[in-house]
């Protein structure tokens, strides 16, 4: 009788700590890697517009490293980047209305 | 000299053969500035992100040009006299390029010491190799 009792606690338990008790999340969020990192782009071209204006958000701002996973050198690379695509007018200083 | 990208737009209801006009104009004026063009590509007419001297479009020429300050300073009085074109960038892309050769140098002898370190790579990982080098 004690062994079945303890065997469902002990594989309770954990899924326990995670959940609202243990005040973590329950969900397990994909760890974000560098798009440049990872698919080994060099330089940053303010003229590809398809892919910097991915890391540009609706209004035209530039989007966080927290949202995007980018790197820190990359990250600098990209503001240049979509900072010279906005002065060419690739890009908008702030779109829509 | 330096490594220069020089972009400009030039008005959307300009035709196509004073574009070309312009571009050979402006390779002249490379030329005999003491430049050099690499390169020009013609990016072809856009939608303008902005509304530029009342434009919604705009037909963009691209330069590679080799040069001076002098040779920027010159293109760039030029371009500005020109009514046809309605904005231009210059870009010095001398760091650019530098950073460039540097990542791929680095990307090369990272993969000579993978190839060296593990000579037989396991099957897991037999798959992943051939498709970065295919990247790289």
């Amino acid at each position: 009788m004690p062994a079945p009792r303890e065997g469902a606690p002990a594989g309770e338990r954990p899924a326990r700590r995670e959940g609202p008790g243990g005040g973590r999340k329950q969900y397990f969020r994909r760890r974000k890697v560098c798009k440049f990192c990872t698919e080994k782009i060099d330089v940053i071209d303010y003229k590809d517009v398809r892919l910097v204006s991915e890391f540009v958000a609706e209004r035209g701002k530039i989007l966080p490293r927290r949202l995007t996973g980018t790197c820190s050198t990359h990250q600098r690379a990209l503001s240049e980047a979509i900072k010279r695509a906005r002065n060419i007018a690739l890009l908008p200083f702030a779109a829509g209305t | 000299m330096r490594n220069y990208e020089m972009v400009f737009i030039v008005r959307p209801d300009v035709n196509d053969d004073d574009v070309q006009k312009l571009i050979t104009q402006m390779e002249g004026v490379v030329a005999s500035a003491g430049g050099k063009v690499d390169k020009v590509e013609k990016m072809g007419r856009r939608r303008l992100a902005y509304r530029v001297s009342k434009q919604r479009e705009g037909f963009y020429v691209l330069f590679y040009i080799q040069g001076t300050g002098d040779t920027v300073k010159e293109f760039e009085r030029r371009l500005k006299v020109t009514d046809a074109v309605i904005k231009h960038m210059t870009v010095n892309t001398d760091e650019i390029l530098q950073r460039a050769a540097k990542f791929r140098l680095l990307r090369a002898k990272q993969e000579a010491k993978r190839r060296r370190s593990k000579p037989a790579p396991p099957a897991g990982q037999a798959p992943a190799a051939p498709a970065e080098i295919a990247q790289a």
